[in-house]
């Protein structure tokens, strides 16, 4: 693993941190890291990824971590990117057996202080309608809207097609 | 209400439920019928075969639900049943893996071979909306549409791997996410199970 990489990720470890979101801020966090930091004390997304896409399979979920240190509750309320169609901010919850998947209708509160997980099986940004495959090891962009912190653009890394986890990031 | 009433009352007590019994007795399932994977359903398969109760006589099987619009429990479940084929190696031999679609009118049979074609081992089967209700209903397997917001939909579905013998019969599930360990150590039994 080079060095960059090395750093990369425990730089995006780090920022999962909102403790430790202003110590990094401005640095460059490498190109693994697929990490976007907005102004200390703002609202950071980091450890953003996506999975691979089997053949033929026009959908994808978005991860990631979104931290709110502004100090004040904010709410995800919409996503887009140029890798898809038709962007949605979904929920999956899992009954008796049975796998359901919902639209957030209302959106995703981020509270002010709280570190909000984006993860296989639970809250994931759904892309569908893909323009192209999702090849690992590409990464795509995708553009949040919060309804107080604006518009938040940040890349995902395509990992393997049953990740769980951006590397290196277990808890 | 005089003696003569009351011992009719009795008998006719007792014929309702010498009657009763007798139903009772009549009904008691036959053990293969309608148990999980018992059925008249036939879909098509991607290597070209059937897939009917028959499919599932003569080597152990996992039968799995889902669907190629799925973003998360299918390609997880997929890359599960990869790595539990590594685990067990030769030992998989004679074990078939089967992706039944919930979503036939999304996913032909064709696009289910392509789908499935990083998943050495499994086999899609697919066909009519008809034919594929008849196989979930044989499975006992929920499935259901649900409207998103752009017009389009996604399925809720159930989400285990089910096992059966080498008599097709049913013998209890994987879970979604079930630890490998645990995972691993049901395929085993299962094809340990009249294996020789
Ligand atoms: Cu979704």
């Amino acid at each position: 693993m080079s060095n960059l990489l090395r750093a990369g990720m425990a730089a995006a470890l780090v920022l999962s941190s909102p403790l430790c979101a202003r110590a990094h801020e401005g640095h460059d966090h490498g190109a693994a890291a697929a990490t976007a930091t907005a102004p200390a004390e703002a609202l950071s997304v980091a450890r953003g990824f996506t999975r691979a896409t089997r053949p033929g399979a026009p959908v994808a979920g978005g991860f990631m971590v979104i931290t709110n240190a502004t100090g004040r509750d904010d709410r995800l309320v919409g996503a887009r990117s140029p890798a898809a169609g038709v962007t949605q901010l979904h929920e999956m919850a899992m009954a008796e057996g049975v796998m359901r998947m919902r639209e957030l209708a209302q959106g995703l509160p981020i509270p002010a202080g709280a570190t909000v997980a984006l993860r296989p099986g639970g809250y994931h940004v759904m892309f569908m309608d893909l323009k192209a495959p999702l090849v690992e090891g590409a990464r795509i962009e995708v553009t949040l809207t919060f309804e107080r912190a604006g518009e938040v653009t940040v890349p995902l890394a395509v990992l393997a097609p049953d990740a769980e986890d951006f590397p290196g990031a277990g808890e | 209400m005089g003696r003569g009433a009351f011992e009719r009352i009795l008998v006719a007590a007792a014929a309702l439920a010498a009657v009763a019994a007798a139903v009772l007795f009549l009904r008691a399932p036959d053990p293969e019928a309608g148990a999980p994977g018992r059925g008249g359903y036939a879909l098509t398969a991607t290597d070209g075969s059937t897939f009917t109760e028959a499919s599932l006589e003569g080597h152990p099987s996992a039968v799995f639900f889902g669907f190629t619009h799925c973003p998360d429990i299918c390609p997880t479940t997929l890359g599960e049943i990869g790595t539990w084929r590594e685990e067990l190696g030769a030992e998989a031999r004679d074990l078939r893996f089967w992706f039944v679609t919930v979503d036939p009118e999304r996913d032909s049979v064709d696009g289910l071979r392509d789908y499935l074609s990083w998943s050495p081992g499994v086999t899609g089967a697919g066909g009519t909306r008809a034919e594929v209700d008849e196989a979930l209903a044989a499975f006992r397997v929920y499935a259901r549409k649900v409207p998103l917001s752009d017009g389009g939909y996604t399925m809720d579905h159930s989400s285990f791997v089910m096992l059966f013998d080498r008599d097709g019969r049913f013998v209890r599930n994987i879970g979604y996410r079930e630890e490998t360990g645990s995972a691993v150590a049901k395929l085993r039994a299962l094809i340990g199970a009249g294996a020789g």
